[in-house]
């Protein structure tokens, strides 16, 4: 095979890799760079090796004491959210109207969460839930149930998981309600004339259509639950204590509070690549199951 | 089994209609017999599907009652009704392999077992499905999915009657016919009322005995296709029917014979003439109307010939109303001509229905 060679072509490229050097490659070789350093400050900098991802990957040492620590609430968090969201959007989806003006009704109020800034969702979280002045943390403890965000660990969660359900479930239920759309009225009818139950039709019909919108569903809220910064940082600030420090917040502290250049740069390294493979296996799990359909 | 009786039946989606224009049915009384292949025929929107979703009992008629052998089933529900329905698009259910849709019915019936399995299997083979059983029903080609959708239909014993929603619109063509041929094979096998709605004639009359052409929301005739074809109730059917279509002329009507702008035509009978304002006209079909030599009968002008293959069809021009008519083999003729019509398939229509003999 000739193939003739034209070394034009590179002009065409080299905006594009400009760019992306620019705002992704030289940013991450500097992260890269802080990684197997030291620095008390000065701007004196000293070599470390991999001295810190030594230490990240041992749960003994501080560092990686807290790393893990804050691996496994960022993971409970996910898998909390993703078994409440999940059902829950299928079951918006299943209830919202096929057609009419409530149609647009739904999905405007549905869709009023998701347009709300992630710092503006997590004031109003924190100023609704506070035991003193917010209407629900109030109403609550009226009710006689001790419920304090601040002082409390399983409060503090209760909040941001019932924040998170509430500014995602309508992502999941509106792919979910694109995926039940999609569904000829046909197969409803169908269905009837078969006799086929309520949930026979779930089953058989409803379900395997949203199978794709619904693992992008899930794909989309572990990755932006497994990255939450935001709304429990402004409600509870990763506290009680640590109890709601997920990775990211432990990672800010560390590079922000305390300085640590090397270890949260190490950190955020190694963050990266727990959710690189993560989505990896997503798109496996995804491509393998198309095929196994088509 | 089932005789399927519309009791003056009609049907409208608009709440409270007014004039007849709001019906999608317009109130009809009709009985089709156990055991005949029926096709609705129409063109879109004529109410042939809401005919259809109406015996089915997806839909519940806003006026009138459907009878199933005597028995009123206008308020069961569809899946309490002994009938099957297939629809345009074929329905399979995707995940599951071709054997478990065959039995979800009966499994949803709550039959469970050797009678299911050796129900699926008697129907498999029918249908010549039996290679695929084990396969998933999400990867077969469009007739394989619309015999699995006749298939579910068909598995359940107490089916007395299918109805098909044109069902083999999404069907490649050279498959059309081998799957239409199928349905007649199983018509003539099982004892079943099969009501078959489509707009294609040429479907209809092959598939049916007694085909339905509607038109507007009502039954404008219900008979054999070869009545259909010779006397048309009504100058929809003949438009409708045939290609090229009958032949409408405006007339006037005066006992035997029948006047096209001044050109007489003979007609087979006499006819007493009509009450003022009812428009009249004449219909013929281009097969009962020959091209002739100047001078021989009705005088002609010819627009063009058109070589359908089998046969040719000239364009005419009589006292300036155009009309089709057919040309014997071997004669060539233009410009000025003369068209042979039978009197007998000469019909007189009054307001667009066929004026019947006394």
């Amino acid at each position: 095979m000739d193939k003739p060679l034209n070394q034009k072509a590179w002009l065409f490229v080299l905006p594009v890799l400009l760019i992306v050097a620019f705002s992704a490659l030289i940013p991450l070789m500097t992260v890269v760079n802080y990684s197997v350093q030291d620095t008390f400050g000065n701007n004196q900098f000293f070599w470390n090796g991999i001295g810190w991802y030594i230490d990240l990957l041992d749960p003994t040492t501080d560092l990686g004491g807290r790393f893990l620590d804050a691996l496994w609430r960022n993971l409970l968090f996910s898998a909390i959210i993703l078994a409440i969201e999940v059902p829950l959007g299928i079951a918006v989806a299943l209830s919202m109207p096929r057609d009419g003006w409530r149609v647009a009704a739904t999905l405007v109020v549905l869709a009023l969460p998701m347009l709300i800034p992630w710092n503006v969702v997590g004031t109003i979280w924190q100023i609704f839930a506070r035991e003193d002045i917010g209407l629900l943390g109030y109403v609550v403890n009226r009710l006689g149930i001790p419920y304090n965000y601040t002082a409390d660990t399983l409060s503090a969660w209760i909040t941001i998981v019932v924040m998170d359900v509430w500014h995602w479930t309508s992502l999941v239920a509106l792919l979910c309600y694109a995926g039940l759309r999609s569904i000829p009225d046909a197969f409803y009818q169908a269905a009837r004339i078969d006799g086929a139950s309520r949930w026979a039709v779930f089953m058989n019909i409803q379900l395997p259509k949203m199978n794709r919108v619904l693992l992008i569903a899930v794909l989309l809220r572990f990755m932006d639950s497994f990255m939450i910064y935001t709304e429990p940082f402004v409600v509870t600030g990763g506290g009680p204590g640590n109890s709601t420090t997920f990775v990211s917040i432990d990672l800010v502290k560390l590079a922000l509070g305390q300085f640590d250049l090397g270890k949260a740069a190490a950190m955020s390294i190694v963050y990266n690549l727990i959710i690189l493979a993560i989505c990896w296996v997503f798109y496996t799990v995804m491509t393998r199951l198309d095929a196994r359909r088509g | 089994m089932a005789r399927i009786e519309l009791a003056d039946l009609a049907h409208h989606y608009r709440p409270n209609p007014a004039t007849d224009a709001d019906y999608a049915l317009k109130p009809m009384h009709h009985v089709w017999d156990q055991g005949g292949a029926y096709a609705l025929l129409g063109p879109s929107g004529c109410g042939k599907t809401t005919l259809l979703n109406i015996i089915s009992g997806l839909l519940i008629p806003s006026r009138g009652r459907v009878l199933f052998d005597g028995k009123d089933v206008t308020h069961l529900p569809t899946e309490s009704r002994n009938i099957a329905q297939v629809f345009q698009f074929p329905v399979v259910y995707d995940t599951m392999t071709v054997y478990d849709n065959l039995a979800f019915p009966l499994r949803n019936r709550g039959l469970r077992g050797p009678a299911v399995d050796a129900r699926v299997r008697e129907i498999a083979a029918l249908l010549d499905l039996t290679p695929d059983l084990t396969r998933r029903g999400g990867g077969l080609t469009a007739d394989a999915k619309q015999k699995i959708s006749l298939g579910r239909g068909l598995v359940r014993p107490d089916v007395a009657a299918i109805l098909f929603d044109e069902p083999l619109t999404v069907i490649d063509p050279h498959l059309k016919w081998e799957l239409r041929s199928k349905l007649k094979a199983l018509h003539r096998a099982l004892d079943l009322t099969m009501i078959y709605v489509t707009h294609d004639q040429t479907e209809a009359l092959t598939f049916a005995d007694t085909v339905v052409v509607m038109h507007d929301g009502r039954v404008v005739q219900m008979g054999r296709p070869d009545e259909l074809f010779e006397k048309p109730a009504h100058t929809f059917v003949g438009h409708f029917i045939g290609s090229p279509g009958m032949n409408v002329l405006p007339a006037e009507i005066d006992g035997a014979t029948a006047r096209v702008g001044g050109v007489g035509i003979p007609l087979a009978r006499g006819y007493t003439a009509p009450a003022a304002g009812i428009r009249t006209e004449i219909g013929v079909r281009p097969e009962f109307a020959r091209l002739a030599p100047a001078g021989t009968g009705v005088p002609v002008r010819v627009r063009r010939i058109e070589d359908l293959g089998r046969r040719r069809i000239a364009r005419v021009e009589l006292a300036g109303h155009p009309m089709a008519v057919t040309v014997p083999d071997g004669l060539s003729v233009s410009g000025e001509a003369s068209v042979l019509m039978e009197p007998a398939m000469v019909h007189v229509y009054a307001d667009g229905r066929l004026v019947e003999a006394a």
